[in-house]
């Protein structure tokens, strides 16, 4: 089996791994790095509990090879919190009692950043469409979604986005 | 024996070709044991599956032109393979001109599993359940089919062949998907069926289109085209025949949306049975035929209070 040499940027640090073809973004950021906020629920794309940014987009990372991130940059839920200070969506997360087991909570808070970089005050039908890739078997998602509406409140009142 | 629900990526070797010679080539050279890929989201999950077990897998991504979406206001829409779901949506020239595709790709999985997926990716995996394939299929797509011999052009009516299985040759890559200009005023809706509102696989799939045309007897030409009630995608022709040929009435298209269960062939499968499949062609594609009617007839109406 071959190996290929991956250089990349992972929560503003420069990376370099060495992985084989068929390991997959989410192997390389638990095993090789570490970063156990990307969770394995399903390995299959349906899930979303691995979801992490690529190139600012959000993607299942156990549907990426490694080798396929060359150049990019990666951002998982560790990279969210700058300064010691938490994003303002992880804030209103705890805050609205949005977390139970917490399994998927980092796949939906890398969901909803991506949402809300793109849409700064996205209605209740735009967050539950944005969040369809996300599986939460506890919370029945009525407070991720009030979570995710107190972040865009926050950031329109002029917080941190 | 307990089944691992997690299982990792069979071994393989991870192939990136500079050119489009290079790739056709080793895909020749490797026939019975290289596939290329695009997003990756659906020969992932086969081969995690056991389904598939290539040697090489082939990324085509960074090929020339693969990247680009394209629009010429005198011919039509060009997308290149790799350009992802979300990207389409996005696209201006989507929006403007192709809605009907825009609204396909939107029905497709999860924003997530969109920032990988292709068009051109959906159309080579020929799933009966694909979602865009209606759409590129009403807009008359062609696709553009690369090998060592040069370009050929596949009409996408002609392009599948069962599930799975296309006109695609060994040592071939389906480089871009056009999409030739629409008619003028036209209009169409994709109905998809799943098992929840959004992100499933589609039960039954109802794409529609509708534009005026002079030469029919109706005045009106329409397309239908069902999704995973036969083994390819399946346009509905004597449906569309019947709404040329006669004026578009609400009976007419009751008439129309018979033809079209009559002319389908589901199966029974997880998803659902044969005989509910068949019933929910009739009654979506009721209401995808009277939801472009609507369209066409409220786009008239202000046409002429435009006047």
């Amino acid at each position: 089996m071959t190996f290929h040499q991956i250089n990349l940027t992972v929560n503003g640090e420069a990376e370099q791994v060495v992985v084989a073809s068929n390991v997959t973004l989410m192997r390389m950021l638990r095993e090789n790095l570490a970063l156990t906020g990307v969770k394995n629920g399903c390995s299959a794309g349906e899930c979303g509990a691995c979801t992490v940014l690529m190139n600012g987009e959000p993607v299942n990372s156990c549907m990426v090879l490694a080798v396929e991130c060359e150049g990019a940059e990666i951002i998982t839920v560790e990279g969210l919190a700058k300064d010691h200070q938490l994003d303002p969506l992880q804030s209103a997360l705890i805050n609205e009692g949005g977390v139970q087991c917490g399994f998927c909570t980092p796949g939906v808070l890398m969901s909803a950043r991506a949402l809300l970089n793109r849409n700064p005050q996205p209605g209740e039908d735009q967050i539950r469409e944005a969040l369809v890739g996300n599986l939460c078997r506890c919370t029945g998602y009525t407070r991720i979604v009030e979570g995710i509406q107190a972040a865009a409140a926050i950031s329109a009142a002029g917080g941190r986005p | 024996m307990i089944r691992n629900t997690h299982p990792t990526l069979p071994e393989f070797e991870y192939i990136r070709p500079q050119s489009v010679g290079e790739a056709c080539d080793f895909l020749t050279r490797h026939a019975a044991d290289a596939r290329p890929f695009l997003g990756g989201t659906d020969v992932f999950v086969r081969m995690r599956d056991g389904v598939l077990n290539p040697k090489y897998l082939v990324d085509v991504k960074a090929l020339p032109g693969m990247q680009e979406i394209r629009f010429d206001p005198q011919s039509g829409l060009t997308i290149g393979a790799a350009v992802n779901m979300n990207r389409v949506i996005a696209a201006a020239e989507t929006r403007e001109h192709y809605p009907l595709l825009a609204d396909a790709c939107r029905s497709v999985a999860s924003y997530q599993l969109r920032s990988r997926a292709t068009v051109v990716g959906n159309i080579c995996n020929a799933s009966p359940a694909g979602d865009t394939l209606g759409a590129c299929l009403a807009f008359n797509g062609v696709l553009h089919i690369q090998s060592s011999q040069g370009v050929r052009q596949e009409l996408l009516s002609n392009f599948f062949r069962g599930p799975g299985k296309t006109t695609l040759q060994t040592g071939e890559i389906a480089a871009a998907l056009f999409l030739p200009l629409p008619h003028a005023g036209s209009q169409g809706v994709y109905i998809k069926l799943g098992r929840n509102k959004l992100s499933d696989l589609s039960l039954v799939g109802v794409t529609a289109l509708g534009y005026p045309d002079p030469g029919a007897p109706s005045g009106y030409r329409f397309r239908l085209i069902l999704a995973s009630v036969a083994p390819t995608p399946l346009i509905a022709k004597q449906a569309e025949d019947c709404l040329a040929a006669q004026p578009v009435t609400p009976a007419s298209i009751q008439e129309a949306a018979r033809l079209a269960s009559e002319a389908c062939a589901p199966i029974d499968d997880v998803r659902g049975s044969a005989r509910y499949r068949k019933q929910m062609v009739k009654n979506l594609s009721a209401r995808a035929l009277t939801s472009v009617w609507e369209k066409l007839n409220r786009r008239g109406q202000n046409d002429i209070s435009s006047d």
